[in-house]
């Protein structure tokens, strides 16, 4: 089941590594650019929209809606959704939907972000809020 | 400049096998190459450009040494699936522009006899692979969406895979022969919401190939011409999570350049060769093509309207990947494949269009609710 699956640490790179320090102290971050003003995820150090190399990190308040989803209803590790969730900050992100009941999801929902453990970073999933 | 004309496809080969335990994938590749250059009448010394994807086991030098060619041009484009329709336009430039006259392109692999290797990490790895992204749910998120912004029910999508099963009855290599019915396909196993087992295509050994070559060659062989007049290729990703709309795939921009290359429209084709990976892909692209308007695919695959002979829009006569044949989990090189057939009269009688002077060629690549490529290569009889 999904409560004792066990997910591969990331690998990390010099343009990712201080996404992934921040999740260790259980911050959520994205990348804004300061120049077109478009924040985005996954983080790159140049804006994927103005190609601007003045992107920042920031802080996402976690909180999203769930945009869309599908319920596997099998796998090694059991069920588990998948799902594309849009930040209050306005980037959508793939994601997978834990630690509810999965058989009720709707489009639309609110959730929020948590962390689970790896043998390195944590990894950022959502939750109903 | 335009490709328009400049490229004929004069051999085609669809391997009959759908489980190939006994036999190599380079095996396979060099099966299919040489049911095509036979098709087309030629013979392997005449081939001087070779174009293959990431199924072929090692790449471009490997198996053109495997294979014994000698070449002047070649092309390893990697789109996943829809690869092979994207060599099609390839091939056409490099006939255009002198580079080669006479092009080979193959597909193989054994998926059904044992697990493909994985694909190389892109950049977002660290941010996406945990989360068990697979074509299953991937695909599942995209009809989730279009169920919810458009109103698509379940039933709609089973029409696809009905009027797939009514045309694969009639041919003997297809894996799945029988009819089934909007009922048998809504009662099959949830596989991922909200996409049944039989909403999905099937998973086959074998592959095919073709051969494409300069309107002067082509006239000198002895089969029915066909030809390339237009064609398009695009992409699309999250591209940064920012309107994110998974209703709609790469297909609204590689259709209308390639319409417009050639200069028709959806209204002029005959028949229609989409790919079918799952019953959501040909709803989309469908719609993505112009056959309908976006949002009301689903009342336009209903009722039979794919089926040949009985509905506006024939499609995938040979039952496609949803009941015939999805070599290597890449469809792209079947739907030219069929598409030739129906041009040249040698489909299935049963399936066989009256009079098919155009048809369509379209396939995705990749992940459709993810990151993917599309290719639309629109041919003519001539």
């Amino acid at each position: 089941m999904a409560e004792t699956k066990k997910y591969p640490a990331p690998v990390t790179n010099p343009e990712t590594a201080e996404f992934w320090e921040a999740a260790k102290a259980g911050k959520f971050l994205i990348k804004r650019c300061t120049a077109c003003g478009e924040a985005h995820y996954f983080p790159r150090s140049i804006c994927p929209f103005c190609f601007s190399d003045k992107t920042e990190w920031e802080e996402s308040s976690g909180e999203a809606t769930i945009y869309t989803y599908s319920l596997m209803r099998k796998s090694p590790t059991g069920p588990y959704a998948i799902a594309y969730v849009t930040l209050k900050e306005g980037p959508s992100l793939q994601t997978n939907i834990v630690d509810c009941d999965l058989t009720s999801l709707k489009i639309g929902q609110k959730v929020k972000v948590v962390f689970k453990p790896t043998d390195g970073a944590p990894l950022p999933f959502f939750t109903l809020a | 400049m335009t490709i328009k004309g400049k490229a004929y496809i004069a051999g085609i080969y669809e391997h009959p096998t759908r489980h190939a335990p006994d036999k190599s994938t380079a095996q396979l590749h060099a099966e299919v190459a040489k049911g095509a250059i036979e098709d087309a009448g030629l013979t392997k010394a005449d081939i001087d450009g070779y174009f293959c994807a990431g199924d072929a086991p090692g790449g471009l030098w490997p198996m053109v040494d495997y294979l014994g060619l000698k070449v002047r041009h070649v092309d390893s484009t990697e789109t996943g699936g829809c690869s092979y329709l994207i060599h099609l336009g390839h091939a056409a430039e490099a006939i255009a522009a002198g580079k080669c006259s006479i092009v080979l392109v193959t597909l193989a692999g054994k998926p059904r006899t044992g697990p493909m290797p994985p694909r190389a990490a892109g950049p977002e790895a660290d941010f996406e692979v945990a989360y068990g992204a697979t074509t299953h749910n991937a695909y599942g998120m995209c009809a989730m969406r279009h169920m919810h912004d458009y109103g698509t029910t379940s039933e709609q999508l089973a029409w696809i895979k009905v009027a797939a099963s009514h045309h694969a009855q009639h041919n003997p290599h297809a894996m799945l022969r029988e009819v089934v019915t909007v009922e048998d396909v809504i009662n099959s196993p949830m596989i991922s919401d909200p996409l049944h087992r039989m909403d999905c295509c099937v998973v086959t050994d074998g592959g095919g190939a073709m051969i494409v070559t300069t309107p002067e060659i082509a006239k000198s062989l002895k089969k029915p011409l066909v030809r390339l007049i237009g064609h398009g290729e695009a992409m699309k990703g999250p591209r940064g999570g920012k309107d994110l709309d998974l209703t709609y795939s790469a297909g609204v921009w590689s259709g209308p350049r390639a319409f417009e290359e050639a200069g028709v429209t959806p209204k002029d084709i005959k028949y229609a060769s989409i790919y079918d990976s799952f019953t959501i892909t040909v709803l989309m692209q469908l719609e993505d093509l112009g056959f309908c308007k976006k949002g009301e695919g689903g009342k336009f695959v209903s009722d039979g309207n794919l089926i040949s002979g009985v509905g506006k829009l024939p499609f995938n006569t040979d039952g496609g990947g949803l009941c015939s044949n999805h070599p290597v989990n890449r469809g792209g090189m079947t739907k030219i494949l069929e598409a030739v057939r129906q041009l040249r009269g040698e489909a299935h009688p049963k399936v066989q269009v009256l009079n098919c002077d155009l048809a369509i060629a379209h396939g995705t690549g990749g992940l459709l609710g993810v990151r993917h490529a599309a290719s639309t290569c629109i041919l003519e009889r001539v």
